[in-house]
């Protein structure tokens, strides 16, 4: 148990020197790219004066250490600072983005997450039989389609044809089911490239398994397809079903800036892209943070779920119960 | 992702009042008087997370929008660039156009029930010329020595030179009427036909009628909501679909497949933007007027309004007016494409085998590469070998555009003639980092200047017909297209005119419109 936890509290500590390098890598990165937030935001009718005064008034002009360190202690404090280009404070310009970014992630992985495993364990069942050739099939399909092109085939279909769900998935009433009816086009456009990753993935772990002379074994014993599958290769197979499964979380929070584009969908992608635009540095590297947080949180998560599904992490403890 | 014809920030410096506007579509309800009532939701395609409702950062056609449906000008620019009195009733300037005394309307509130009063005309005007500020339109404001309240209704403007066109100017969206004293701007407090009551930047916006306001027929929706879409693909979507009344900039592509919907109208205007490749007069070799004449004649601008535009848009003629502003002299021989010639006056400056390095980017309008490829093709049966560079989208504007000899380029409408030639063509411009072909030329300085204070009509279109000649003879830029603005709307919308400086009716679709 100790070797278990210890291993854990090694990973945090880990993930956390992580975070800090990357506040480095991008405090730095940010800052190195081109052109000036002061000139960015006055556009092109940017005059040396109005620059000037722009630029004072943003405390551009301090040294880059002295920024850094305003910065980090700002993060360490919670406060993420204010918008270069409209002055509100970030942490109130974030966070119902990251609501939304977050909704929407959940409800696609609740669609896509189990009914990958799931169609990803039924497929090694029936191997090479009608139902994993199609879903093996479908999978590439739905993965090999770019998303927007997916997403305009949806609406042209739900939404411009049949007109069952909205076009944009921009709701100013926040009931539930109008909620879900508004997330519904995002959500699946989402869902049909993630099951697809999944169950290729849940399917290639099993059948890496299935090779494993355990496997035969059970087989000469006398066990049935799903039992072999199930009680005999999934437990060994979860380690890296747990970590593509988490992946796609992790996709599913960051990746999904087109998506955002094509339904109008205000999330958290689509004010990282257009403060880079701005030259918006304090909400660019709040957004960064945001996003290598959340990968950084959810790999520690897809660690400390393998360790604990590996049984060979398992058996120093197993022999101290026996003993 | 287009943005067909939306206008860049620069132009929003002085908003546009297209004087003589022509339009294609006759209005709708011109007969028919206004209604009252229903939620108008629009999808704008030109907005940023850095909108504000600061009137010294209107940057995109967004905030244009809001400002309008929460505050007033002095004077409105009409269709037709005609001005019409918003908050001051009347003006009058002196003979010599350097002092203007504006009246002030009697019995107008400000949203929170404050009257208004000449000293929230001096403060709305001092906010933008104040020192540190960091107006768009300060530059501009630079020819106000004073501005004074003279009694309980007069505001009175000195001048530091004559400017017949000055009443023009305060029509522009940064010069809306905030309250005395008024520096927290995310109220959104005016005089306006709507008030605020939701801004998410880059999001939406949602604004209710203003119960009392003062002019008649206007501000006729209960609500009205604005959102942000980027891609045309889903503006289109959101109008087929019902979520949205009515949205700017449709790519030209899409508007055949548009009109086949019973329920979808095209408006289509013609506006003052203008497409351009800029050469520099003072750098080599476009110091030579026989070879900007060359470049001139070597590109085919019926093509390219066909091919780029869609044939949404008339070609230019190497001067920046068009029909749409009010000394357009259309009497100039239209240039047309014409290697021959282009290959005489390349002999004639010696310079057989060409070669030029044309800087492009998408940044100043939707085709521009398309353009510049186009005309690489059509300069290549002249004898000139014009090289396309693909400059990055970012920072087009601070550094390519105004440092390169030759670049891609696009220009909003501006309020007036005098605005858009002293900006674009003077000595003035060049100093301002507005002339992009730092054409110096001593006789167009003078006619600028002189027309600026000329309050007879014919003698300043005598000398605005001349000042176009120049340009056209004598100038760096190849000026081959002007745009048509198209905005699609349901057809449940009425409206009267439609304005040709902005698109959705010159950014007042909310404060002009209603639900038939």
């Amino acid at each position: 148990m100790h070797g278990v936890l210890a291993m854990i509290t090694q990973r945090i500590a880990l993930g956390i020197a992580t975070l800090f390098v990357i506040s480095l890598l991008v405090f730095l990165a940010v800052d190195m790219l081109p052109g000036d937030p002061a000139e960015a935001i006055l556009g092109q009718s940017a005059t040396p004066a109005s620059v000037a005064a722009l630029r004072q008034e943003l405390g551009l002009n301090k040294p880059l250490v002295v920024r850094y360190a305003d910065w980090t202690a700002g993060l360490l404090r919670g406060d993420f600072g204010r918008s270069l280009a409209n002055d509100r404070p970030i942490a109130e310009l974030i966070a119902p983005r990251l609501g939304a970014t977050l909704s929407l992630a959940a409800l696609a992985a609740t669609i896509a997450l189990p009914l990958g495993v799931l169609l990803g364990i039924l497929s090694s069942v029936h191997r090479d039989r009608a139902l994993d050739r199609v879903a093996s099939t479908a999978s590439l399909l739905a993965i090999s389609f770019p998303e927007f092109f997916t997403a305009y085939m949806l609406v042209a279909c739900f939404s411009v044809g049949l007109g069952w769900l909205p076009a944009i998935s921009l709701s100013s009433q926040g009931g539930i089911v109008e909620t879900l009816t508004m997330l519904a086009l995002p959500a699946l456009t989402l869902s049909l490239a993630v099951i697809g990753y999944v169950l290729r993935m849940t399917r290639a772990a099993i059948m890496g398994v299935m090779a494993s002379p355990y496997v035969e074994m059970a087989r000469l014993k006398g066990v049935g397809p799903w039992g072999v599958v199930v009680r005999h290769a999934l437990p060994n197979a979860l380690s890296p079903i747990i970590n593509v499964v988490i992946i796609n979380l992790a996709y599913l929070v960051v990746g999904v800036v087109v998506i955002e584009v094509v339904f109008v969908y205000p999330g958290l992608g689509q004010l990282l892209v257009d403060s880079v635009a701005k030259r918006d540095i304090p909400v660019v590297q709040a957004c960064c943070m945001l996003f290598a947080g959340t990968y950084i949180g959810l790999n520690l998560l897809a660690d400390i779920l393998a360790l604990l599904a590996n049984p060979r992490l398992r058996r120093p403890r197993q022999r101290e119960a026996r003993a | 992702m287009t943005n067909h014809g939306y206008p860049d920030r620069r132009s929003l410096l002085l908003g546009a009042g297209a004087l003589g506007a022509a339009q294609l579509l006759p209005s709708n309800a011109m007969a028919q008087a206004p209604k009252r009532g229903g939620a108008f939701r629009v999808g704008i395609s030109d907005f940023a997370t850095s909108d504000s409702l600061d009137p010294t950062l209107v940057e995109t056609q967004f905030s244009q929008h809001l400002q309008w449906q929460l505050r007033n000008n002095l004077v409105e620019a009409g269709p037709g660039g005609k001005l019409v009195p918003e908050l001051a009733e009347s003006w009058e300037g002196s003979k010599d156009a350097k002092t203007w005394t504006f009246k002030l309307r009697k019995g107008v509130t400000f949203h929170d029930g404050k009257s208004l009063t000449p000293a929230d005309v001096v403060h709305s005007f001092n906010t933008h010329r104040r020192d540190g500020s960091k107006s768009m339109t300060k530059p501009i404001l630079a020819q106000i020595a004073t501005v004074k309240a003279d009694g309980p209704d007069t505001v009175v403007f000195e001048l530091v030179d004559g400017n017949v066109g000055f009443p023009a100017l305060t029509s522009s969206v940064g010069l809306v009427i905030i309250p005395d004293g008024d520096t927290d701007y995310r109220r959104g407090m005016g005089t306006g036909g709507y008030i605020l009551e939701q801004f998410e930047p880059g999001v939406r916006s949602r604004v209710k009628r203003n119960p009392n306001y003062w002019k008649a027929g206007r501000g006729n929706f209960d609500t009205v909501e604005m959102i942000c879409i980027k891609d045309a693909t889903a503006r289109a979507n959101a109008l087929l679909t019902g979520q949205i009344d009515a949205y700017n900039a449709v790519d030209p592509r899409t508007v055949a497949l548009l009109e086949r919907n019973a329920a979808v109208r095209i408006n289509r205007v013609k506006s003052k933007a203008h497409f351009a490749f800029p050469m520099m007069v003072d750098q080599a070799p476009f110091s030579s007027n026989d070879v900007r004449l060359a470049m001139k004649y070597a590109i085919d601008r019926e093509e390219i309004v066909k091919r780029v535009l869609g044939g949404f848009g008339s070609p230019g003629n190497d001067h920046p007016l068009s029909a749409a502003y009010e000394f357009y002299d259309g009497s100039i021989p239209q240039r047309a494409y014409d290697p021959d010639k282009a290959k005489f006056h390349l002999a004639k400056a010696g310079e057989a085998n060409l070669r030029v390095q044309l800087h492009v980017s998408e940044t100043p309008f939707a085709g521009a590469t398309d353009a510049a490829v186009l005309f690489k093709a059509h300069a290549a049966k002249a004898g000139i070998t014009v090289e396309v560079v693909k400059e990055p989208e970012d920072g087009y504007w601070s550094s390519v555009w105004n440092k390169k000899p030759l670049c891609t380029s696009r220009w909003s409408g501006r309020i007036n003639d005098d605005v858009l030639l002293t900006l674009g063509y003077s000595d003035t411009g060049t100093k301002a980092g507005w002339n992009e072909t730092r054409i110096s030329n001593p006789r167009l300085n003078a006619i600028v200047a002189e027309a600026r204070k000329e309050f007879d009509t014919g003698k300043r279109r005598a000398l605005y017909s001349e000042a176009q000649r120049i340009i056209h003879d004598d100038g760096g830029s190849n000026i081959f297209a002007f745009a048509d603005f198209l905005d699609a709307t349901s057809r449940k919308l009425a409206f009267g005119e439609l304005a040709g400086d902005w698109m959705l009716d010159g950014c007042r679709a909310s404060e002009r419109w209603w639900f038939a």
